[in-house]
């Protein structure tokens, strides 16, 4: 019997090619977008997985070589000697890729080069001459390298034993040392077997993973964001194909169909739509996120130097969460509908509602809903802090927006009607507020889309005119060079200063300051960096403070994360603090720094020589040749201003760029959903419209007018957004940013981008309605007459 | 470090992990093979034969604590080769491994080691003598004077040994059958030191002294492929005399066992197959294993008959390799104090 | 016995309070028997047939079609009784709009099991309707589109049909011989019918005539 319900359901659709066109469209866009997003996450976080199984990166302690020094094998075997269980690990490029040699012996277990599903494709002998590298990677090597695949290698790196990448890489020294987490009883000192290295503790590290993981968040919060806008479609053509077989459902429970059979036919039938949309959805997600990857490897590399793939790989698990989200989304959306099933009476009304009884009451009651949404995402961020808040806050706030949307147009609309002073637009008015709850959701899944944009397009441009006055304070020097030796150091700085040009020598050191891990930079204060930076906030005369060595100035990430702001003492080391003088504002930076001048950073760490260094000149490009020529720097160690700012603001674009990306799709999403809605009411229109042709209006004259309604719907959409995506924009410059990345953002504002984003909302919603339009204006007479005669 | 890469880099041969290699090759390409009537040359040949694919430096102690607590402890350093060369530097093709134990009656501690050999990481000097790996070491300026020292996560120990007496050479004058196909190795223990020292476990410091036993074994050749493991008895009486006595499993449910008998003077009695007899008379579950921690022996020509017992049955050795290794108590016809070895289980 | 109503009574709440459409209605209707049930609008003669077709429970009264007693039953049994027993023929959307004559034929044919070919084949004849097999229901007039009811209503043999106003919308030549062909239908199957309707002489074909009067059967 099922199987007979569920071939007279479809037939329906058979008969309404458009609406499952719009049904599978919308479950489709909607699983596209956020299949694709998690597709990328999903993609970056395997990568990370891996790396952190090769490279073991932020899981163990290191023991590195301080400047100018080298780990030698008698280092290594002197330590093992003394109780220290220690790893050795050789680090070096070829062909591109990054090799490292590893000890399987003394490697922790949690290595996959310690790992038995490596040495499975390993036997006997061949394993010292062998590369372990997965299969991309693979291919930048030479025919004389032997390579196996292993698909669980991080992209862009091979490993393989120290012996052959010591060999590969013509280096004999050991680039660093792995510190197994348990530790024999008894152990001498590391200082007193080999003052000339260091241990670098977990936490000194930067973890990868909780640096990005507020980015993708981020895309996630995106995907969603498609997600429900897809939803939207698929609430609304869902509604509609239960309203136009109001009629069937009765004839086929006054047959005998029991309420059971008719809902499990229904929810089988959604559901298996909604499987097949999803499908669609998750193999055009996988064609979008194959677009994106490269752009957000490329910004993941920059931002935050993780390595993650270019390349996208098919998962079975994104498949799934695909499609269980297609099948909760519909589920989310039919819900309503069976239950006006199971609550109907068999033979309520048959005839479909050609109007939706929309009261005032029901806006009413909109507006407190959504006024209560607002402040419990209030109430959510105010109480709670973190990201998670943060964006709860964004969705309560967007939401609440969208349902308030069809009593503000319904207010706009009274108030226009009651002002029309012809019949005809009086009649337009009025017909247009019937439309509205027919097109609401396609109008609150533009404007999510329209707020969304002001929002970003307004973060992201305030962030760009910040970052932009950022980079010219901050790269003031004309040259950036770094030296590879403290005879270099001291040569350059004789070099320079023999000529008279200013040389600001930059000394630093990853260190864990008042509890976070933070670069300590040592500077020479002087006009430049005077004149050139900008505090957010500071005592009366910083600069003199911190040279006088009475002070410090720390970045903005740094003063919210250790929570200490302008006058609050740091723990510069144990024993020794001082006040924060200023705190400057570090874009695009993912760590905590504190700087400290010149003489006070050599008695903390004597040890340490200046092997950065930003000149000024007036000529870079001839001092660099006299720089390389007559001091012997590489050339590849220095750059110029002008490079450096260029790299500088590709990373930013770069950051961008899928943000951007991802809004665009949201925008068509939305004029998608608009076109569909105004197709879908198309059929219903006809007997309202055709009285209306019956006392003197053509059909052409019909067709603009419909026109003009979809485009007044969208501006007063366009109108609404604009606060809306304003206070989005606040809250991402204020709440998420700071959350995210740690730092603050002026807000500035941009009307002309506004506008322009009006114009192609303006415009996507008149695409949208040309097409049910043109149908209008090219309806023959003789169907318009059948209203009249029709049966009904 | 996992126990199958270790496998598959060293195609190690060793007795201790018979039941793992059944299906590797029997024959020992490019190493030398042991012969009989080998004349041994001291000390050079307390250092490592890198000619041979498997050696090891094998040190098990019965201690008594100032507590009058019976203590054990273990200190043993493997080399196997990969080829029989050394190779230079981080190439060698030498692997070294080592485990520690500490056996109370109630707690067993152990912990292991890995290194390759041509960096100086792990190693066998002969004169003046030196085993280590890392921090590990038994050293001395002969071999009649020692000094051990391991470390482990929880557990420690520095004791110093003496010889009481000869140096003892098994099977025929120092080459031991090891199956009815002939397979074989070089085997020399030294029974007779007299150890003192300190346990630094989690409970404290302990002052201990006792026996202690050192075997020195080198080989080229896997058991043969019927041989499921071994149980493995070294035994101190009282009256001064010393056991060494073994039986190999065969898959079949038969043994093939070796024996020898060492005069308080270290005079030796070798046995072939059969006359020594291992039964065992209670199973004892350590995790998922289960294995005979109470045995009878019998030597017949020597009217022994013994009953051995763990003084802690728990003394299984989780490393790597895993098997059963710890100290027992002697009473029957003789009474003493040994330790027992179970591999195969 | 195919219909018997016992007491039946049955009131809808309304914003003006309850209002009591059937009070003490009793009906006994025999196999082959036909009977036109008559009343203004609103008097509750709708009611009534969708009580007699298992569509509405009454509030109070017993109702046994084919020897089942309906309130003892659930929906899925109910559904199992108008699958079997009932059909039913109401003035307009009697069709589903995306399935062809054919499948709207054979749709409630299925529901109730196997289809008897002949049978099919007699009916479809009778109702002049072998041509119209192919065609949507938009295509069709609505007397044709009623005789397609029709059809589909007796192809599965039921022991009672039900029809609200089947010719309501029809003209009055059209409605006269889709009457004719229903009760030969009718009568060739020995099934009862039960016929909502306003007009007098659909009514005077009838064996029985009933009026529905304040509630009551008159």
């Amino acid at each position: 019997m099922i199987v007979s319900c569920l071939f007279t359901l479809l037939s329906h659709w058979s008969r309404n090619p458009l609406q499952i066109f719009a049904y599978l469209s919308g479950v489709a866009l909607a699983t596209a977008l956020w299949s694709g997003v998690q597709a990328i996450n999903h993609e970056a976080k395997v990568s990370y997985r891996a790396a952190a199984q090769t490279l073991g990166e932020g899981q163990y302690d290191l023991i590195q070589p301080k400047q100018d020094k080298t780990i030698s094998v008698v280092d290594y075997v002197n330590l093992r000697k003394s109780g220290w269980l220690v790893s050795p690990v050789v680090d070096g490029y070829l062909d591109n890729v990054r090799l490292l040699g590893m000890d399987p012996l003394t490697l922790p277990s949690s290595f996959l080069f310690a790992n038995a599903n490596l040495t499975n494709s390993i036997s006997g002998n061949d394993f010292f001459e062998l590369l372990v590298t997965n299969e991309n990677t693979s291919k930048n090597f030479g025919p004389n390298v032997e390579v196996i695949i292993d698909k669980n290698v991080a992209p862009g790196i091979a490993v393989g034993d120290i012996s052959l990448v010591q060999r590969l890489i013509n280096k004999n020294s050991i680039s660093y040392l792995i510190v197994n987490p348990i530790q024999p009883l008894e152990q001498t000192k590391l200082e007193e077997i080999a003052p000339h290295l260091a241990i670098i503790n977990t936490e000194q590290m930067t973890d990868i993973s909780q640096l990005t993981d507020s980015f993708h968040l981020n895309l996630s919060a995106f995907g969603l964001l498609s997600f429900a806008v897809g939803l939207f479609i698929v609430h609304s053509t869902i509604g509609l194909a239960f309203e136009q077989r109001r009629a069937m459902m009765r004839s086929m429970r006054s047959m005998g169909v029991s309420l059971r059979i008719l809902i499990i036919s229904v929810t089988t039938e959604m559901m298996i739509l909604a499987m097949i949309g999803a499908i669609f959805g998750i193999v055009l997600g996988y064609l979008i996120a194959g677009l994106l990857l490269p752009d957000v490897a490329a910004t993941l590399r920059g931002l935050y130097g993780a390595n993650i793939s270019g390349t996208l790989q098919s998962r079975p698990d994104w498949w799934l969460s695909g499609l269980i989200i297609a099948l909760l989304g519909t589920g989310l959306a039919m819900s309503s509908q069976i239950w006006q099933i199971t609550k109907l009476p068999i033979l309520a009304s048959a005839k479909p509602r050609a109007w939706m009884v929309v009261t005032t009451s029901y806006f009413t009651l909109q507006m407190k809903a959504s006024v209560a949404l607002l402040t419990l995402g209030s109430i959510f961020a105010i109480l709670f802090d973190g990201l998670v808040a943060g964006f709860a806050l964004l969705g309560a706030l967007l939401i609440s927006a969208a349902i308030a949307l069809p009593a503000f147009l319904a207010w706009c609309l009274r108030k226009l009607q009651k002002s029309a002073n012809t019949p005809l637009w009086d009649w337009f008015w009025a017909d247009t507020r019937q439309q509205l709850p027919g097109l609401s959701l396609a109008l609150m899944a533009l404007l999510l889309a329209v707020s969304a944009n002001i929002g970003v397009s307004t973060m992201v441009s305030s962030f760009r005119l910040t970052f932009i006055s950022f980079l010219d304070q901050r790269l003031a020097p004309e040259l950036f060079l770094q030296v590879a030796s403290k005879d270099q150091s001291s040569e350059l700085n004789n070099f320079l200063s023999e000529r008279g040009i200013e040389v600001l020598p930059l000394m630093s050191v990853e260190t864990v300051i008042s509890k976070q891990p933070a670069e300590l930079f040592g500077i020479k204060i002087g006009n430049t960096y005077r004149e050139n930076w900008r505090f957010l906030d500071a005592v009366e005369n910083p600069w003199d403070t911190v040279q006088l060595g009475k002070a410090i100035i720390v970045n903005e990430q740094f003063a919210r994360r250790a929570n200490l702001w302008v006058s609050d003492r740091v723990n510069i080391s144990p024993d020794f603090t001082l006040p924060i003088a200023a705190i400057v504002g570090d874009y695009g930076n993912p760590k905590g720094q504190v700087i400290v001048n010149e003489e006070l950073f050599s008695n903390l760490f004597p040890q340490l020589y200046p092997a950065r260094f930003g000149i000024r000149t007036d000529n870079p490009a001839e001092l660099e040749s006299q720089i390389i020529n007559q001091i012997g720097i590489d050339k590849n160690s220095i750059i110029d201003q002008k490079s450096l700012k260029a790299f500088s603001m590709e990373v930013f674009e770069r950051t961008f760029l899928v943000t951007s990306a991802l809004n665009v799709l949201t925008l068509g999403v939305a004029s998608f959903a608009i076109l569909m809605s105004l197709l879908t009411l198309a059929d219903r229109r006809i007997p309202q419209l055709s009285p209306v042709w019956a006392l003197g209006l053509t059909r052409s004259q019909l067709g603009k007018l419909e026109l003009v309604r979809a485009v007044l719907l969208a501006l007063f959409v366009v109108i609404f957004s604009i606060p809306t995506g304003l206070v989005l924009a606040w809250v991402l410059l204020n709440v998420i940013n700071v959350k995210a990345f740690g730092w603050q953002l002026p807000m500035f504002l941009f009307p002309f981008e506004y506008l322009k984003l009006g114009l192609y909302a303006l415009c996507a919603a008149f695409l949208a309605a040309t097409w049910p339009s043109l149908r209008l204006i090219k309806t023959p007479p003789s169907d318009l007459l059948k209203v009249f005669a029709s049966e009904r | 470090m996992n126990v199958k890469l270790l496998i598959l880099l060293v195609f190690l041969p060793c007795n201790l992990i018979a039941q793992s290699f059944s299906g590797l090759g029997s024959t020992a390409e490019g190493f030398t093979n042991p012969i009989p009537n080998k004349s041994f040359n001291f000390p050079l040949d307390h250092g490592s034969h890198n000619e041979y694919r498997v050696e090891w430096w094998y040190l098990t102690a019965n201690l008594i604590g100032e507590d009058g607590i019976p203590y054990g402890i273990q200190w043993t350093l493997f080399r196997t080769a990969r080829s029989p060369t050394e190779g230079n530097s981080w190439l060698s093709n030498q692997i070294w491994f080592a485990h520690a134990a500490v056996t109370t009656p109630k707690e067993h501690f152990t912990t292991e080691r890995f290194a390759r050999g041509g960096i100086g990481q792990a190693g066998v000097n002969a004169e003046p003598f030196e085993a280590w790996i890392d921090e590990w070491s038994l050293r001395g300026e002969n071999f009649d004077e020692l000094t051990l020292k391991a470390t482990g996560s929880n557990f420690s120990y520095r004791m110093s040994l003496e010889a009481k007496g000869p140096i003892v050479f098994h099977g025929d004058k120092g080459y031991s059958i090891k199956s009815s196909e002939g397979q074989a190795s070089y085997y020399y223990s030294q029974p007779f030191f007299e150890i003192k020292g300190t346990l630094t476990l989690p409970e404290g410091t302990i002052n201990v002294t006792g026996s202690a036993w050192l075997d020195r074994e080198w080989s080229s050749q896997p058991l043969s492929e019927n041989q499921s493991g071994w149980d493995w008895f070294s035994l101190s009486l009282d009256n001064g005399a010393k056991l060494m006595g073994f039986q190999l499993r065969q898959t079949d449910g038969s043994t093939f066992s070796s024996s020898s008998w060492i005069e308080p003077n270290g005079s030796l009695t070798s046995y072939g197959n059969k006359e020594f007899v291992a039964k065992p008379l209670n199973l004892h579950t350590v995790g998922e294993k289960k294995l005979p921690t109470h045995w009878r022996l019998l030597l017949k020509d020597k009217n022994v008959d013994l009953n051995v017992k763990a003084i802690n049955p728990n003394a299984w050795m989780d490393l790597s390799i895993p098997y059963w290794e710890g100290p027992v108590e002697i009473s029957g016809s003789h009474s003493g104090r040994g330790y027992l070895e179970m591999t195969g289980y | 016995m195919v219909l018997n109503l016992n007491s039946i009574r049955k009131s809808y709440r309304t914003n003006e309070g309850k209002v009591s459409v059937l009070n003490d209605v009793s009906l006994t209707l025999l196999g082959g028997e036909t009977l036109a049930l008559r009343g203004e609008s609103g008097s509750g003669k709708s009611t009534l047939l969708h009580i007699a077709g298992a569509l509405e429970l009454p509030d109070e009264g017993s109702v046994e079609i084919a020897g089942k007693e309906l309130s003892k039953m659930d929906d899925t049994g109910r559904a199992a009784v108008r699958r079997t027993d009932i059909a039913i023929v109401f003035q307009h959307f009697n069709l589903i709009p995306s399935l062809n004559v054919a499948a709207n034929i054979n749709f409630q044919a299925n529901l109730s099991g196997p289809v008897d070919k002949i049978k099919l084949e007699k009916i479809v004849c009778s109702l002049g309707l072998s041509d119209q097999m192919g065609k949507y229901p938009e295509a069709l007039s609505g007397g044709q589109q009623q005789r397609v009811a029709i059809a589909r209503a007796l192809v599965t043999e039921p022991k009672l049909l039900l029809a609200d106003e089947p010719t309501g919308n029809l003209d009055e030549h059209s409605a006269q011989s889709v009457l004719e062909q229903m009760l030969t239908l009718v009568a060739e199957t020995n099934t009862a019918l039960m016929i909502v309707t306003h007009s007098r002489n659909v009514a005077a074909r009838m064996d029985k005539q009933l009026q529905l009067i304040g509630g009551q059967l008159k």
